[in-house]
C-alpha cells in the first residue's frame, strides 16, 4: 500500500510531465463493463494514454512501472450523464455561475463548450472520487430550449472537450409549461414551431439569405443550431417527468424522427414498455423519490430498477457540479431497490459511453481505449469506498482538491503558527 | 429532475437564490450562566423548570403534546449486531422492548413468557434515527405554493411563529423518512431571519395534528440565522440588515429587548409572590416570550450559521446576555473551530459533503464530521432535506470513512452517534431516547445489514415500542391522506 502510494504521489507531482510510461495495474477484481466481464486478479496495461491489454494472463510489459493492486477494485472513470461541472463555482454567486443564458433569442445556438472553464476549483473534487467524464449541460432560462451541451474529461485544462455539441437540452413539463404561457399545450406547439421552422430553414436557406422566406420563430443562429437535432443527427434531450408528458415526448420524437433521450423521467416507470419500444434511453437521478410536484406523483426509488427490467437504456445523472462524485452513492441505492449491480455501474460507464457516441474510446476497460481508470478501495458503489488512484486518459492525477488543502490546514488546530502559514 | 423546493440548500440551487436557504440553529443549554468549557459536550438535557416564568405557562397550557404510543407489545429481538450509541457494539445481542420502554439490552437477554421473538440473525440494531434539522410538513410535498409555510420572510426578528402552527401532519415524506428508520425530529421554520421562530421536536408517528406528534416534554427550540440569508432577504428590501454587521445588532438588540421583558416578569412575579395585590402582569408579547424563554434556559437556540467566524461571533453574543448555544446548524466550517466548539459544549450539525451553493458553503470538505469528533466536540448529521432525512446513515457513513482516510480509526459505534444520541442531546431529550439503554423511550430500527452500508435498509422501525414501519407488512407501513388515490392503477403499464 505505501509503495503504491509513493508511486502515485511521485506521479501526481507532476501531472502534465508525465511521461508516457507504461503502467501495469496487478491484483485486482477488474470491473472491464465490457467482453472481458469482471476479471479476478486481473492486470491492466496503459500505455500512451490507451489501454493496451486487460486480462487475467496479462504479463506486465518489460519496464512498465507496476501498480500493486490486491484487494482493490478497477473500474472504468465515472461518467456523469448530466452536470454543471466547469460552468460554475458557487451557485449563488452569479459571476461564477455559467449554467444558463436569460435570452430567448439564442439558446439552441448557447453552447456550453463557450463557457466551460477546465480549472474550476469542482473538477479536482469529483475527479478525486473517480468521476472523469460528464456531459456538461445548459440550465433553462427563459427559453424551454437550453443549448448544447459537451462532453468533457475532468483530466485538466487541454483538450479537455470530448465532444460537442453532445445533445440540444430542452424542457417540457411543468417547466415548459410555465415558459410558454402557462400550459403545455403551449410548450409542445413552441417546441413545434421551432422544429418546424429548423426544417425550411434548412430546406430554403438562401430564399432566407435573401430575404425572401416567411419570418421565422428563432433567430438565424438558434435556427442553424436546430438543424442536426431536426434531422435526427443530434440527440435531443427533454427534461419530463409526468407519465402523460412522457408519451407526448415520445410522440413529438416519432412525428418529427427526432433522436430523444429523456430526463428525470419520474414516472417513467409507468410507461415503461413504451419508452422501451421507442427505445429511447433515459437518464435519472436514483435518488428522486419525493411527490414533489404534481408530475412527479409516481416518483420512488425502484424507478431505475423499474425501467430497467422493463428493457430501457437507463443512464445516471447527478445534475450537480459539485458534488457530482455522489452519483455512485445514487448508484448504491439503485442498488438497493432493485437494480442489478453491474446494471448501475454500467448506468456511470458503459451505458453513457453508448447513449452519448463515445463507445468507441471509452466506457469499457477494453485494449485500444482511453485510459479512463479508477482505483477503488472496496465496492465502488458503497458509501464508505474511495478512489485510491484516479487515472484519466493514462494520466495519473494528483489526489488533490481545495478541500484536501483545507482539511490539511485545519487538521490539526494547535500548530504554533496561525493557520494561514500552513501552506500545502 | 423534480422540482427543486424553495427550502432546500441542496446544491442544484440556482433557483433557490431568491428564496432563503434554510437553516437551523443550535440547541442552547438549559442554563442561563456563561458557558463552561467542559471537554465533553455539555448535558443538554431539558432545564429543571425551577422557575417557570408565569409569562409561558398560558402557551403551555394550550398546544401540549397529545401523543400517544402505538398500540405495542412486548418484542425481543434476538442475536443481531446493537449499535447502542452507548458504548462497544454487542455481537449477537438481543434488545427486548416492553411497555414503550426498552427494558433490556445485552448478549444474553431472558425471554419472558409470550414475548414476540424477532431474530435479528445478520441484522443491524440502532436507535431510532434522528433529524436535528427538517423541515417535513413546514415544506411538504408537494412543494406547492399553497403548502409553502416553512419562512415567515416579512420582518427579520419572527421570533413570535412557531413551526407547529405551520406543520401539516400530512406531508408524505414522514412516512420515507420514517422508511428511512427516522423516530424524531425537530422541524425548524427557515433560515431567512434572525430569529425563525420556534422549531417544534416530534414523534415520526401520523396524527391529524401536530399535537399528536409532538415529542413529550422536548423543549422548544429558537431558530436564529447567521451570515448571508438574513442580509440578502432584508437587505435586497432595502432595510436592515444588509451586512453581517447589520445581522449581529439586530440579535443584541432583540436581545437587550428580551432582557429587559424578563425582567419586567420577574419583577412581577417576585411582587405577586410577596402578596402584593396590586401587581400588574406586564403585557404578554409573543416574540419577547420565546427570546426571554431562551435567557430563562427553557428554550434551546437552534442556530444556522455556515462560518467558523461568525460561530465565533454568535459565541461572544451568547455570552454577552447569558444564555447559551447548543447547536449550530449547516456548521460547514466547524472543523476550523472544532477545539471552541468542543470547549464551549456546543453541537455541530453538519452535512456529509454539501458544499459550494453559495459562498459561506464554499470551504466544506469531506472531514467536517470527523474532525469535530476528534477534537471530543459534539458531531450531529442532519438533513435540511428531505431526500436527505432518508439516507442519514449513509451520509454518516460517508463521512466516517472520509474520517478513516485520514487516520482518524472512526467505528461504526462512533459513526452512530451523529445520527441517534448526539442530536437527541442537542435537542434536550438525551435522557429519554437516541441509544439503546434499559429506560429510554423503545425508538428502535433493525436494519437488513450494517446501517453504514448504501444496500441496508431498514426493516424494521419501532417507536415507543409500537411497529410504526415494517418493510414487509403493508399494514404497517402508513400512507398519507394526500396519497391516496393518485396513482391510476390503469395508468400503469408495469408492475409496481
Amino acid at each position: 500500500m505505501k509503495k503504491l502510494l509513493a508511486i502515485l504521489l511521485a506521479l501526481a507531482a507532476f501531472p502534465q510531465a508525465v511521461p508516457a510510461e507504461t503502467l501495469a495495474i496487478t491484483g485486482a477484481t477488474i470491473h472491464t463493463m465490457g467482453p472481458e466481464g469482471t476479471l479476478k486478479n486481473g492486470t491492466l496495461v496503459i500505455e500512451d494514454g490507451k489501454i493496451r491489454a486487460v486480462g487475467a494472463s496479462v504479463a506486465v510489459p518489460a519496464g512498465s512501472r507496476r501498480i500493486d493492486a490486491r484487494g482493490k477494485v478497477v473500474t472504468p472513470g465515472l461518467f456523469d450523464s448530466v452536470s454543471q461541472i466547469g460552468l460554475v463555482e458557487v451557485d449563488a454567486v452569479e459571476g461564477s455561475s455559467d449554467t444558463t443564458v436569460e435570452d430567448d433569442r439564442i439558446t439552441a445556438a448557447f453552447n456550453v463548450a463557450d463557457a466551460l472553464n477546465p480549472r474550476s476549483t469542482i473538477i479536482p473534487v469529483n475527479r478525486i472520487e473517480g468521476v472523469t467524464r460528464a456531459v456538461v449541460a445548459p440550465r433553462a432560462g427563459r427559453s424551454l430550449i437550453a443549448g448544447q451541451a459537451a462532453i468533457i474529461h475532468l483530466g485538466g485544462p487541454g483538450d479537455y472537450l470530448v465532444r460537442s455539441p453532445v445533445a440540444m437540452f430542452a424542457v417540457l413539463g411543468e417547466r415548459g409549461a410555465g415558459l410558454s404561457g402557462g400550459s403545455r399545450g403551449g410548450a409542445m406547439l413552441r417546441l413545434r414551431e421551432a422544429f418546424q421552422d429548423a426544417l425550411d430553414y434548412a430546406a430554403n436557406r438562401k430564399a432566407f439569405e435573401q430575404g425572401d422566406r416567411r419570418e421565422y420563430a428563432l433567430s438565424r443562429l438558434d435556427l442553424e443550431a436546430l438543424i442536426p437535432v431536426v434531422k435526427g443527427q443530434l440527440p435531443l434531450v427533454l427534461t419530463v417527468d409526468r407519465a402523460s408528458d412522457i408519451e407526448a415526448a415520445l410522440r413529438l420524437a416519432k412525428e418529427l424522427d427526432l433522436k430523444l433521450i429523456l430526463r428525470s423521467a419520474a414516472e417513467g416507470w409507468m410507461v415503461a414498455r413504451q419508452i422501451a419500444e421507442a427505445k429511447v434511453p433515459v437518464l435519472v437521478d436514483p435518488l428522486g423519490n419525493l411527490p414533489e410536484s404534481f408530475e412527479s406523483l409516481g416518483a420512488t426509488l425502484e424507478t431505475p430498477a423499474r425501467l430497467y427490467k422493463a428493457g430501457v437504456t437507463v443512464a445516471f445523472l447527478s445534475g450537480d457540479a459539485h458534488n457530482s462524485r455522489n452519483i455512485k452513492q445514487a448508484a448504491g441505492n439503485a442498488v438497493a431497490y432493485g437494480m442489478p449491480w453491474e446494471a448501475a455501474l454500467a448506468a456511470m460507464t458503459s451505458v453513457p459511453a453508448r447513449i452519448w457516441g463515445i463507445a468507441d474510446r471509452y466506457g469499457t476497460l477494453e485494449p485500444g481505449k482511453d485510459a479512463d481508470v479508477v482505483i477503488w478501495d472496496g465496492d465502488p458503489l458503497e458509501v464508505t469506498t474511495f478512489a485510491d488512484a484516479v487515472f484519466i486518459r493514462g494520466r495519473a492525477m494528483p489526489m488533490r482538491s481545495r478541500q484536501t488543502e483545507l482539511r490539511d490546514r485545519y487538521k490539526d488546530l494547535k500548530t504554533p503558527l496561525p493557520p494561514a502559514y500552513q501552506k500545502p | 429532475m423534480p422540482t427543486i423546493r424553495p427550502d432546500s440548500a441542496r446544491p442544484p440551487v440556482h433557483l433557490l437564490l431568491l428564496v432563503a436557504f434554510l437553516g437551523a440553529g443550535c440547541a442552547s443549554t438549559p442554563t442561563a450562566a456563561p458557558p463552561a468549557a467542559p471537554a465533553e459536550p455539555a448535558n443538554l438535557a431539558p432545564p429543571a423548570k425551577s422557575s417557570e416564568p408565569q409569562m409561558t405557562k398560558n402557551a403551555q397550557a394550550s398546544y401540549s403534546s397529545s401523543y400517544k404510543p402505538l398500540p405495542s407489545q412486548p418484542v425481543l429481538i434476538t442475536n443481531a449486531t446493537l449499535l447502542t450509541a452507548a458504548g462497544d457494539r454487542i455481537e449477537r445481542g438481543s434488545v427486548l422492548l416492553r411497555d414503550g420502554k426498552i427494558a433490556a439490552v445485552g448478549a444474553s437477554v431472558q425471554a419472558p413468557a409470550g414475548v414476540t421473538v424477532v431474530d435479528g440473525t445478520g441484522k443491524w440494531v440502532t436507535p431510532g434515527v434522528i433529524d436535528a434539522h427538517s423541515h417535513l410538513g413546514v415544506y411538504p410535498a408537494p412543494g406547492v405554493e399553497g403548502n409553502d409555510d416553512g419562512n415567515e420572510a416579512t420582518s427579520p426578528n419572527t421570533a413570535e411563529v412557531w413551526a407547529e402552527h405551520s406543520v401539516w401532519p400530512q406531508d408524505p415524506q414522514f412516512p420515507l423518512s420514517l422508511a428511512a428508520g427516522v423516530t424524531t425530529m425537530q422541524i425548524l421554520p427557515g433560515s431567512a431571519n434572525l430569529f425563525g421562530g420556534r422549531s417544534v421536536t416530534v414523534k415520526n408517528v401520523p396524527a391529524r395534528g401536530v399535537y399528536g406528534m409532538k415529542f413529550p416534554g422536548a423543549p422548544y427550540g429558537l431558530k436564529m440565522a447567521c451570515g448571508e440569508n438574513p442580509k440578502r432577504v432584508y437587505g435586497s428590501k432595502g432595510r436592515a440588515p444588509s451586512t453581517r454587521m447589520g445581522n449581529v445588532a439586530g440579535y443584541r438588540d432583540a436581545w437587550i429587548q428580551a432582557a429587559k421583558y424578563r425582567q419586567s416578569w420577574d419583577d412581577y412575579e417576585r411582587k405577586r409572590k410577596a402578596g402584593d395585590k396590586d401587581a400588574i402582569p406586564p403585557n404578554r408579547d409573543l416574540k419577547l416570550e420565546t427570546l426571554a424563554g431562551v435567557l430563562a434556559g427553557d428554550i434551546l437556540v437552534q442556530n444556522h450559521c455556515y462560518r467558523a467566524d461568525e460561530m465565533l461571533t454568535m459565541i461572544e453574543i451568547a455570552k454577552e446576555f447569558g444564555y447559551k448555544i447548543a447547536a449550530f446548524h449547516h456548521a460547514v466550517e466547524a472543523y476550523k473551530i472544532a477545539d471552541v466548539l468542543a470547549a464551549n459544549g456546543i453541537c455541530a450539525d453538519m452535512w456529509a459533503d454539501w458544499w459550494g451553493f453559495k459562498m459561506e458553503a464554499f470551504d466544506g470538505i469531506r472531514e467536517n464530521i470527523p474532525l469535530v469528533e476528534k477534537a471530543g466536540g459534539c458531531a450531529v448529521v442532519h438533513s435540511d432535506s428531505a431526500n436527505g432525512i432518508q439516507r442519514l446513515n449513509q451520509e454518516a457513513a460517508k463521512a466516517m470513512a472520509a474520517g478513516n482516510r485520514m487516520g482518524l480509526h472512526l467505528r461504526e459505534e462512533d459513526a452512530i452517534r451523529w445520527i441517534t444520541i448526539n442530536p437527541a442531546k442537542s435537542l434536550g431529550i438525551g435522557q429519554q431516547t437516541g441509544s439503546l439503554e434499559p429506560g429510554k423511550m423503545a425508538d428502535v430500527v433493525l436494519w437488513s445489514g450494517n446501517p453504514f452500508s448504501v444496500y441496508s435498509r431498514p426493516e424494521k422501525v419501532y417507536i415507543d415500542g409500537g411497529l410504526a414501519y415494517d418493510r414487509n407488512d403493508p399494514s404497517h407501513q402508513p400512507e398519507m391522506d394526500f396519497e391516496l388515490g393518485i396513482r391510476d392503477e390503469q395508468g400503469t403499464e408495469v408492475e409496481p
